[in-house]
């Protein structure tokens, strides 16, 4: 033991999830380079199983009915924050219209990252394609253009850089899967590391 | 807001004892990538990140990935084709 | 220590033997670390601190000379929002116990019997590891000539200020440059300004030397003067860079 070290503050706050402390700033992670990505060459994309393609450019994605979800976000690396305000679009509204069997998805960015989840995650209110953060548009080293927020699972899953989501009938695991992160990633059960 | 929040692969040499006993930074690495062949020191190693991701220097590929939990490490090589590490004759 | 087969790594039990301000927010803690195994200049230490409830908190620090025995030295910049540089220079007692584990890094270390010369470049707190090459050269005997470009962002920032003076002075071949980034010295030629080319072309060594070049601080210093110096001709391999992140 080191006498008198306390460390940063690790909350044993009620309603925060095992193993979390609460932060007041923004950390910023990152595994590699910050993409930059114009609007006008932005797109998204949603592949289903059977090969048929769902486009949207900015243009259209902006046009799409707005929400303004406000949530609390964890980060594996043991860091929460409360309240965070974001601006985008339900997935629930971008898969209405997309017809698909599959059970799993594929997150996949710009810049190569990817992250797996399984497609009932992405639906029920519960998950957005977001481009602004606390009334400005999303920057780069949050994500911008546009990120994937998925509150409910660790922030590893919401996507920065967001370009497309694959669906599957596989759950294929994505960057952090492969290299020992859970494929679900439930903070509440700190399901942190494969088989935790 | 920067662009380059690495550090050099120096600083995989700790993480990568705690898995072997060779000094992995002082090994010379190919990118699977783009074929560059160089130190492993040299690599960029982006820290602030739920494991460690170690990109090339030249392509900016991933090589190296190191992820630790509280009793198991993860180490995933696919982007190195290979690491030559000096062995001392005899 | 030239094998590439290293000791295992394990966390050892050191002690604090003493502390020396270096500036108004460096410090030098000697540390004494038994079983230490010896280390080459550039070699850094992981040190690990442990809460009461169990969490622990890690972070890289150089060593600042060469091993007497089994006292280290390590200068540790205080970082104002660090979770572990505060503890280290304001909290930990003569005595107290932190774990370490080390030495580790074997890329960026000059070893003695090298004889290339040297070109050191020093961001901040960067002098560090650059000042156990110093260090080492001197202990060694070696007559590598040495040249160092110490950039600092007022001389009140200047870490060893006093032991360079005296070494530069003092230990044949070695040259020590200054540059200030926000107040030069009286009496000093030029503007304070950020490391450029003129620095480093004026105060290093020709490409045609084949030096060997060290460059240590933040990561956007070493990539501006790695950059200048492959653009003078030097050899990528040459070059050897170690960055510092923000974490403290």
């Amino acid at each position: 033991m080191s006498p008198g070290f306390q460390g940063r503050r690790r909350s044993a706050e009620p309603a925060l999830p095992p193993g979390q402390y609460l932060t007041e700033d923004f950390p910023v992670l990152s595994a590699g380079p910050t993409p930059r990505v114009r609007p006008d060459v932005w797109e998204f994309v949603v592949a289903t199983e059977t090969g048929a393609e769902h486009r949207w450019t900015w243009a259209e994605f902006t046009a799409l009915p707005q929400e303004t979800p406000t949530v609390d976000i964890h980060c594996v690396t043991r860091w929460s924050k409360r309240g965070t305000t974001w601006q985008g679009v339900s997935l629930d509204v971008l898969l209405d219209g997309v017809d698909t069997g599959a059970s799993y998805a594929l997150v996949h960015s710009y810049g190569g990252y990817t992250t797996n989840l399984p497609l009932a995650d992405l639906r029920g209110g519960r998950a957005w394609v977001v481009h602004g953060y606390d009334g400005r548009d999303l920057p780069a080293e949050h994500g911008g253009p546009a990120r994937l927020l998925v509150p409910h699972l660790y922030l590893w899953k919401s996507a920065k850089w967001v370009r497309g989501i694959r669906l599957g009938t596989t759950d294929e695991p994505g960057f952090w899967e492969t290299a020992g992160y859970h494929d679900y990633g439930d903070p509440w059960r700190e399901q942190r590391y494969a088989g935790d | 807001m920067t662009e380059m929040s690495y550090l050099d692969g120096n600083m995989l040499d700790g993480p990568l004892r705690e898995v072997f006993a060779v000094d992995l930074s002082g090994a010379t690495g190919r990118c699977a990538s783009c074929g560059t062949t160089g130190p492993m020191a040299g690599l960029r190693v982006y820290t602030h990140a739920p494991g460690l991701v170690a990109r090339c220097p030249s392509c900016a590929e991933v090589m190296l990935r190191l992820v630790r939990g509280p009793d198991r490490t993860w180490l995933d090589l696919r982007g190195t084709t290979y690491l030559q590490v000096p062995t001392p004759p005899g | 220590m030239s094998s590439p087969l290293a000791a295992p790594l394990t966390w050892r039990v050191a002690r604090l033997v003493e502390r020396r301000d270096e500036t108004p927010t460096a410090q030098t803690l000697v540390l004494d670390v038994p079983g230490w195994p010896g280390h080459l200049p550039g070699q850094h230490v992981d040190v690990r601190l442990t809460a009461p409830d169990g969490y622990q908190a890690a972070r890289s620090y150089s060593l600042a000379g060469p091993a007497e025995g089994e006292r280290v030295a390590l200068t540790v910049q205080r970082v104002p929002d660090g979770e572990v540089s505060p503890y280290l220079t304001d909290v930990w007692a003569t005595g107290d116990p932190v774990e370490v584990r080390g030495p580790v890094g074997g890329w960026f270390v000059w070893r003695p019997a090298e004889l290339a010369p040297v070109l050191l470049v020093a961001g901040g707190s960067g002098v560090v590891p650059l000042m156990a090459m110093v260090r080492a050269r001197r202990a060694a005997g070696s007559r590598v000539p040495f040249r160092l470009i110490y950039s600092a962002r007022t001389p009140a920032d200047v870490i060893y200020a006093d032991e360079l003076r005296r070494r530069a002075r003092d230990d044949h071949g070695l040259d020590v440059a200054y540059v200030y980034t926000r107040t030069a010295p009286k009496g000093w030629r030029g503007e304070p300004h950020r490391i450029g080319l003129a620095d480093v072309n004026t105060h290093g060594w020709p490409a045609e030397l084949e030096p060997l070049c060290y460059v240590c601080g933040p990561t956007g210093f070493v990539e501006t003067v790695a950059d200048l110096l492959v653009g003078l001709g030097h050899q990528p391999r040459r070059v050897r860079t170690e960055r510092f992140g923000p974490t403290g």
